[in-house]
């Protein structure tokens, strides 16, 4: 082991080289107030690209963003040590009845945007669209589908022409949607490579001829594919596209919450103010979601 | 000799007047070195009985199942229809890729502890055992996001494999995080055999092939498993890595290029989100338990086979 003693001064010098890179980590806080948002891995992206333009916006707030899940961010406004819960599905009556047993507060549900889950394919892969009988087929634990052939189609550069199903860990939120939504609360097949992020699957789909995966269409690349997706086999098949999110004729949409204890006031509801406003929905939508129609914003 | 007469009472006073100064302090800090090397033994204790009582309310309660929990492939901690905790696949997943690991570990570390420590020259020698160092100095992280981008990439386009995370892209990562301690600790085993056994081999005539394989290997056999043993202690337990290497899918694998899930990956995936206090949050501090004592049955025996050694 005496070789290994000179390992943790070795980290230190770069840690300290790191450090004294201007801009890159370390970064000493902004003074002012600090809002604590925490939750759902699908909206960390644009919860840290708001969190970023907001520094401009209101230079005296600093907005500190992380991850983890939905089911994360949650709990920690059930600890109340977030101000804001970020939340790619709604919050369940008995995560609202421990937030109100434990703080003496009701959550406050805040709609800022939508989030469509596409399916994503190779590139290379001559699929256009997918039913939900399909993708129950694929995923599901009784479904019969284990080979790109019996859809029909031959998939160029997959030799072993097994459907690679991608998936998610079984923490996360849009694990949860999609098993409600696709595959009607019944459980996945055993077996799917189950990856830690949305953008992972996307990456694991790009480099893989054979693979199928779910995720955010805010991940979306110029190195996958996405499906239109249809309910029933001779129902139309959407894309994945504001419009068709908004008319909700897309099958897998999703509404994108943020939770706040109670009524929220003071900097915490400028911030909220300013998510909905014109800057903070284009922004949602630069990030690849779809942002809510003006009317809801005049219903708010 | 007066001179020396004259000192011995001076030294005794000196004597006398420490004992009751120092001596205490002497003694404090004695009870402290033995305080903080009981400590080992406390700490492993607290840390398993912490465990245990964790996991235990679970093992009586009617959701578990001791047979399903060691011998069914099943496991759906979160299903909403039929929940089932099943850790056969990933008691096999650690398994595989582990034992996957050590075969790519082993030889090239050991080879390089013979080869660091035998043959090659010191200024070869000092900038190995850098560069052998600051491959130890990665971080486990690191070493996954290399699994996910290059070796994953790589897999893809030279072997049949249909997805680059399998436990074969596990285990290169997992050996060459072993690697580093398998070299450290084997080219101490090997520096601790004393001279004059190479000497008298090189005496004897032995080639430098025979000086290592006859006199020095056996010589250092029991350095040289305990290096092996921390290799296989680092890889059971590595988490990050793996989590992002094997492709983290429930299944009891058929070949190296399957994905395969690890108990320490599943710990790490899913005891952040698991509700304190429920069911799958005590089933994971059991699945804990598993991996407490698969290592310590390696580590035990380990232990019998260096004594067996020993006796012969």
């Amino acid at each position: 082991m005496r070789h290994l003693s000179r390992t943790p001064a070795a980290l230190m010098v770069c840690l300290a080289a790191l450090c004294a890179a201007p801009g890159l980590a370390c970064r000493p806080k902004a003074q002012g107030v600090a809002v604590q948002n925490k939750g759902s891995d699908t909206m960390v992206n644009v919860a840290q690209a708001w969190a970023e333009t907001y520094r401009s916006v209101a230079p005296d707030v600093n907005v500190e963003v992380s991850g983890g899940g939905s089911g994360t961010g949650i709990a920690a406004l059930t600890r109340g040590t977030v101000d804001i819960a970020n939340a790619s599905r709604d919050i369940k009556a008995e995560e609202a009845a421990l937030v109100r047993q434990n703080t003496g507060r009701d959550p406050k549900d805040h709609k800022v945007g939508y989030d469509a889950l596409a399916v994503y394919v190779h590139p290379d892969n001559p699929l256009e669209s997918i039913t939900f009988d399909q993708l129950s087929g694929i995923y599901r634990e009784d479904g019969a589908l284990v080979r790109w052939r019996q859809l029909g189609i031959t998939v160029p550069r997959c030799t072993s022409d097994e459907i690679v199903r991608v998936s998610r860990q079984s923490s996360s939120g849009t694990y949860d949607f999609f098993r409600e939504r696709v595959l009607n609360k019944r459980d996945f097949k055993l077996g799917s490579r189950d990856l830690n992020g949305s953008k992972e699957v996307v990456e694991l789909v790009a480099t893989t001829p054979c693979a199928i995966g779910y995720s955010g269409m805010g991940y979306a690349t110029s190195h996958v594919k996405m499906l239109r997706v249809a309910r029933r086999a001779g129902d139309p098949a959407y894309p994945p596209t504001v419009e068709a999110t908004w008319k909700r004729t897309y099958p897998i949409a999703r509404s994108l919450h943020m939770y706040t204890l109670g009524e929220p006031s003071g900097p915490v509801k400028a911030y909220l103010d300013w998510v909905l406003s014109a800057q903070g929905q284009r922004i949602l939508q630069e990030s690849g979601y779809v942002p809510v129609p003006p009317s809801a914003e005049v219903d708010r | 000799m007066t001179a020396a007469r004259d000192t011995i009472p001076v030294a005794d006073g000196r004597r006398a007047r420490r004992s009751f100064g120092s001596v205490a302090a002497e003694r404090t800090i004695e009870a402290a070195i033995r305080l903080s090397g009981i400590s080992a033994i406390v700490f492993v204790l607290a840390i398993f009985f912490f465990i245990f009582r964790e996991a235990a309310p679970v093992l009586v309660s009617d959701e578990f199942k001791p047979l399903e929990f060691l011998f069914s492939i099943q496991w759906y901690p979160t299903s909403v229809v039929d929940v089932r905790y099943g850790t056969l696949a990933l008691t096999a997943g650690t398994a595989g890729v582990t034992i996957l690991a050590m075969l790519l570990a082993v030889p090239f570390g050991l080879g390089a502890a013979v080869f660091v420590s035998e043959f090659c020259g010191p200024r070869m020698k000092e900038t190995l055992k850098i560069v052998i160092e600051l491959l130890a100095a990665i971080p486990s992280v690191v070493w996954g996001f290399v699994a996910l981008t290059v070796i994953s990439r790589l897999m893809v386009q030279y072997t049949s494999a249909p997805v680059g995370v399998n436990m074969l892209n596990g285990s290169i990562v997992l050996a060459l995080m072993s690697v580093p301690i398998i070299v450290s600790i084997g080219e101490d085993a090997l520096k601790a055999v004393p001279d004059s056994y190479r000497e008298a081999a090189v005496a004897m005539g032995a080639t430098r092939l025979q000086l290592v394989f006859r006199v020095l290997l056996p010589a250092a056999r029991n350095g040289l498993l305990a290096a092996v043993l921390l290799g296989v202690g680092r890889a059971v337990g590595e988490t990050m890595a793996v989590l992002m290497a094997t492709g983290h899918a429930v299944q009891i694998p058929h070949g190296i290029l399957d994905s395969v899930r690890t108990l320490t990956a599943n710990i790490a995936a899913e005891l952040g989100e698991a509700p304190a206090g429920s069911a799958h949050y005590r089933v994971l501090f059991l699945t804990g338990i598993q991996l407490f004592l698969i290592t310590f049955a390696v580590n035990l025996a380990a232990d019998l086979a260096i004594r067996g050694v020993r006796r012969k």
